[in-house]
């Protein structure tokens, strides 16, 4: 479903240039729900900006649905493939009612029949209607995080980007917000690129998962091999045991992977 | 009655409780609610209702003019000239016999129309040019204010001067030279807006649904700036109305007999120190007008600040 292969993306130009990015390869099948794991900073959100077209100053490959893609991207890639960002307070237009934000994408494509679409929608990521014509700023981050998922939904993709869509939560509804995206899926035979730093919430949400540190992809493994602990790198038992918690001694053996 | 009064408060309480509901039904109650909170907001500002009943009050003098004064503002009678407030003029009358209350009355559809004329061109005009520069960037950022910034650099008063005197004195002339002097401060203040918002992730977010770029500026981009746009225009008013009678002063703008209140201003001033009321009165109405529009612009400011 989504190939990437030997992507680069690089920052500024000269002596400030950053390298985000130093050659990324991986797979996706159709259906699969794929993570990426790293700590801030390792260019696992800018992977995703890439594949997604919001950033331009790429180079690789990058093919989604068998169709190689291009910095700039067609309605027609926009309709297959969608992203839900990381914070739910900066993702949704502050002047425009929930109904407004849901309409956009179906007036974009001239789908037609807004009204059963936003309705059904909406139904889907459990909010009812009577949360149709309010305002994002008289609902919590949850149900924010909902209306964004419900957004990129309403094209009916088939592939979903998700960067670290339950970091800006609190941990009760970060449960019930990856519950939701996990009935999605099943539901809606999505294929899903999950980013984030939590290891537990990669482990219970995806099959497969890369782990990135500055910009490069150091170890893929299965979910069943995260679950059980068993890591190749040094890196990711690294991260594995920073993801247990805070614990004194750990921390100081921490080194720095280059 | 007390049934009829009870009916009424219910009907009152209904309304309230439809407009200020959380879970509006359809667009139209949202928008409705959106706009009463807002009005809440802005009666809390006494001195902004204030500046708002000055402006009902200048309309509603534009209105019915005719209907508030016996006399012809431009009717002179040389047999009643400079003479002092009194029963028949309220306000005297200037050095043609004219009345002022009347000319003062007039006049008003005159500012009227400058500052409506001025409000829908200069800020539409530096709306879009700030928007566009600021959410293309690249090189058409960099042509679009060089241009503003050419025109911020000339003196307000000389560049609208320079106009008047190369298209004709007039208060056509007058208004479009001042929409045309006035409009590079609002494309910054777009521009700058435009900039700390381009980047967020609801603009990413409606990129991503594949939208036009003139439907991303226009229907996402403009909606946020327009709010701190509108706020300055208000507080700006106060200084095109200035402008203008400064023009009318100078003898540029509104051309005589037309009752504009700065030409009225300047011939009054050779009277300044015997027949003082011929150039108080249009002052008073200026400075009235102008205050009414900052109060206004600073109860608006409560209601529109996005920060707020």
């Amino acid at each position: 479903m989504i190939t990437v292969h030997d992507l680069r993306v690089t920052f500024g130009h000269g002596a400030d240039a950053v390298a985000a990015v130093q050659g990324v390869t991986f797979d996706v099948k159709p259906g699969e729900s794929f993570g990426l794991v790293g700590e801030s900073g390792s260019g696992k959100s800018t992977v995703l900006r890439a594949v997604v077209g919001l950033n331009h100053d790429w180079t690789g490959t990058i093919a989604v649905d068998g169709k190689p893609q291009t910095p700039h991207r067609d309605k027609a890639f926009f309709k297959s493939c969608q992203m839900v960002f990381q914070d739910p307070y900066g993702s949704l237009h502050p002047r425009h009612t929930i109904d407004r934000i849901l309409a956009e994408p179906i007036a974009i494509h001239r789908l037609g029949n807004a009204d059963a679409r936003i309705d059904r929608v909406l139904r889907d990521v459990g909010l009812g209607p009577q949360f149709r014509f309010r305002y994002p700023h008289q609902l919590s981050g949850g149900q924010r995080q909902r209306v964004a998922i419900a957004r990129a939904l309403v094209l009916e993709p088939r592939v979903l980007l998700l960067d670290e869509p339950t970091s800006a939560l609190d941990v009760s509804v970060q449960a019930e917000i990856l519950n939701l995206l996990k009935r999605l899926r099943a539901e809606h035979a999505l294929t899903y690129v999950l980013v984030s730093h939590n290891l537990a919430v990669v482990a219970g949400m995806c099959d497969r998962l890369a782990v990135m540190n500055r910009g490069r992809i150091v170890e893929e493994m299965d979910a069943a091999s995260l679950r059980r602990g068993e890591a190749r790198e040094g890196y990711t038992q690294q991260l594995l045991r920073a993801s247990q918690g805070y614990d004194r001694a750990a921390a100081d053996s921490f080194k720095d992977f280059a | 009655m007390s049934v009829q009064t009870q009916n009424s408060a219910a009907r009152t309480g209904g309304l309230r409780a439809w407009l200020t509901t959380e879970t509006p039904q359809s667009r139209t109650q949202a928008k409705l609610g959106r706009i009463y909170l807002g009005w809440l907001t802005f009666t809390r500002n006494t001195l902004a209702v204030v500046g708002l009943g000055i402006m009902l009050l200048l309309v509603a003098m534009a209105v019915l003019a005719p209907l508030l004064t016996p006399y012809d503002p431009l009717a002179q009678d040389l047999g009643q000239r400079l003479l002092p407030p009194s029963g028949a003029h309220w306000l005297g009358t200037d050095a043609f016999g004219r009345d002022i209350l009347s000319r003062i009355l007039y006049g008003s559809r005159l500012t009227l129309m400058i500052v409506l004329l001025v409000a829908v061109t200069a800020p539409v005009a530096g709306l879009l040019i700030g928007t566009v520069a600021g959410y293309l960037g690249g090189w058409v950022d960099t042509v679009l204010m060089r241009v503003t910034d050419i025109f911020l650099a000339f003196p307000k008063l000389i560049l609208a001067l320079a106009f008047v005197s190369a298209l004709g004195p007039g208060i056509e002339n007058a208004i479009i030279a001042i929409a045309i002097t006035s409009w590079p401060p609002y494309t910054r203040i777009a521009r700058a807006e435009t900039i700390t918002i381009r980047k967020s992730d609801f603009i990413s977010a409606v990129r991503l649904q594949g939208a036009s770029k003139a439907r991303i500026i226009l229907g996402h981009v403009v909606p946020l700036c327009s709010s701190s746009l509108i706020v300055r225009v208000t507080l700006d008013m106060a200084g095109i109305i200035l402008t203008a009678a400064g023009l009318g002063f100078l003898g540029l703008g509104a051309q005589p007999p037309a009752p504009e209140w700065g030409a009225m201003i300047a011939t009054g001033r050779q009277y300044v120190l015997e027949q003082w009321w011929v150039a108080t009165m249009p002052g008073i109405a200026i400075f009235v007008v102008s205050l009414g529009f900052n109060l206004l612009g600073d109860g608006l400011r409560d209601v529109l600040d996005p920060k707020g």
